[in-house]
């Protein structure tokens, strides 16, 4: 993709300029549709057909009348807010999530930037959009913002360990941080998946237990820093109200939702490209037509999305934690497991 | 160390468990009922908007008197004889009707719903109907009428039934004095005598 921009336009700084236009596409379109699929999958697990009055009985107009409608609303400030830090918040969370889709691998031939440490990236990344709450929860002046984004940066800083702890046993074994590295030495089938232990000889059916359980934290730890349901103190509708999006209205608050939409597709790319294969066919090279760059696109985004789909089932099937209860998840359950997993997979490799 | 590995298992099999449950839920019926496209069923007794059949209507005022927030309200003139009262003169039972009914109103907005006021009425005209979706604009708007004569034509009933009435007075006055001088003419009837003694 690289080579053949730079052959069209010759020229380096505009192909650093279109690089990221359909990643940016991509983001808001999914971003979008995922507030859609949302509602209605919410709606078909309460036996209710959900939003089915635009675009036909699926509703696929609703996001774009949607969007629409809070173009149009006014951007309140509320009196004796911190103006500044009121107005970048916003800015600032969608900011941190979006660089975060630099290095997610989509194909062979498409990612933002293939960094050497690119999980690295990601995690240093992804913990701006911490700031960004921070930021919107004091500047607001309002106590249950405050609330809410003090619940965040202890939530979010408290899983970013489980998070790095669990990916990495996949960096041990394969023994690089480049995402695109990931995707690659992960070809040649299912069965060469960091899930079921990478590849490598019969021995390494040690290691699938281990790898499934740190497959699991990751996705428990990164559904954690996407702010979803159960682990979504930072909202918590039924407590403090909203949290830090209490004062936010019309396009600010728009930057929110994407931003917790984008990061949910992030933190599910990154599960995907480090356990699942990335954008490898399951099938290999057995089926060589599914592993098209094209095709590849098609094998991430769906699995990508079926992770996205399992985090919106889960927020649709269980309740929100307590405060005390998502620490010891996070302190007593996870990270010890998680230390676990290391020292197993760790052992292995040195044997 | 029992109770952490419990605990463990405990949680996952309960989530397992309630996302089968959600999950199952996404391929159901589903129990929604597009209102205004969808209706449900109403039940058999229920009470709704009031009609009055005023080719049925008498003018007796009975449902106006039955009406606990008095939202009817009725004027009646009476028919002159040889007059026809509405198209035949009589209700659909054959009972003759002597009284126009200018105005037959039912304020709708005071209406409480009661079914008081559809029990007494000896013609049955007025009952309830299955139409319960006739919110407005204005409370004005709930004010319905349900009388077929116009205005003109409620004048000049009215005033022929006041000419006929002070005909009929004058009438009575008439007869009434002939029946004094007659009195007066005649001896004194015996039983006031058996009064006064």
């Amino acid at each position: 993709m690289d080579k053949f921009l730079l052959d069209i336009f010759g020229n380096e700084l505009i192909k650093d300029l279109i690089i990221p236009i359909p990643l940016f596409a991509f983001v808001i379109v999914f971003a979008l549709y995922a507030v859609l699929a949302e509602r209605k999958i919410s709606a078909f697990m309460q036996n209710r057909p959900g939003p089915n009055r635009v675009g036909g009985r699926t509703g696929i107009l609703q996001p774009i009348v949607d969007a629409l409608k809070l173009l149009q609303k006014e951007m309140v400030l509320p009196d004796r807010a911190d103006k500044w830090l009121y107005w970048i918040a916003p800015f600032v969370v969608f900011l941190g999530t979006l660089m975060g889709f630099a290095i997610i691998p989509f194909s062979s031939i498409y990612v933002g930037v293939d960094l050497n440490i690119g999980l690295f990236y990601f995690f240093a990344v992804t913990s701006i959009s911490i700031m960004g709450m921070l930021m919107g929860g004091w500047s607001s002046n309002n106590k249950y913002s405050l609330y809410g984004s003090m619940r965040s940066v202890a939530q979010i800083v408290s899983y970013e360990i489980p998070t790095a702890l669990a990916a990495l046993n996949v960096v041990m074994i394969a023994g690089t941080l480049s995402m695109q590295k990931f995707s690659e030495m992960q070809a040649g089938g299912i069965q060469n998946w960091f899930i079921l232990g990478g590849p490598g000889g019969l021995s390494k059916v040690i290691l699938i237990p281990f790898l499934v359980t740190a497959a699991l934290i990751l996705f428990i730890s990164t559904l954690a820093e996407a702010n979803r349901t159960p682990f979504d103190l930072v909202e918590a509708d039924s407590e403090i109200v909203a949290g830090v999006h209490l004062e936010y209205a019309g396009m600010q608050m728009v930057m929110f939702l994407f931003a917790e939409y984008a990061q949910m597709f992030a933190v599910s790319g990154v599960l995907v490209t480090l356990f699942l294969g990335g954008w490898q066919s399951p099938f290999g090279e057995a089926v060589p037509f599914l592993n098209t760059p094209w095709m590849q696109f098609v094998w991430f985004i769906g699995k990508g999305l079926f992770f996205v789909f399992v985090m919106i089932w889960l927020r649709w099937t269980l309740p929100r934690l307590r405060v005390d209860q998502l620490m010891g998840l996070c302190w007593k359950y996870l990270i010890p497991i998680a230390m676990v997993c290391i020292f197993a997979v760790g052992l292995y490799l040195v044997l | 160390m029992k109770v952490y590995f419990k605990n463990i298992y405990q949680a996952i099999s309960s989530i397992l468990i309630g996302m089968s449950i959600t999950f199952r839920h996404m391929f159901q019926k589903k129990v929604t009922i597009m209102y205004p496209e969808q209706k449900l069923q109403l039940p058999e007794r229920e009470r709704n908007r009031l009609f009055v059949n005023i080719d049925d209507c008498i003018g007796c005022d009975q449902c106006a008197k039955a009406c606990p927030v008095s939202c009817i309200d009725i004027e009646t003139i009476k028919a002159v004889p040889g007059d026809i009262v509405g198209k035949t003169g009589t209700t659909s039972q054959g009972k003759k009707k002597a009284l126009f009914v200018p105005k037959f109103t039912i304020d709708l907005a005071k209406c409480c719903y009661c079914q008081l006021c559809v029990f007494p009425c000896p013609t049955e005209c007025i009952y309830m109907t299955d139409v319960f979706e006739f919110s407005t604009f204005k409370r004005t708007d709930l004010l319905y009428e349900f009388t077929d004569m116009t205005p003109e034509q409620a004048i000049e009933k009215r005033k022929k039934a006041d000419e006929y009435a002070i005909e009929q007075a004058k009438k009575k006055e008439l007869a009434a004095k002939e029946a004094a001088e007659k009195k007066a003419a005649a001896p004194k009837p015996d039983n006031n005598q058996k009064k006064e003694s």
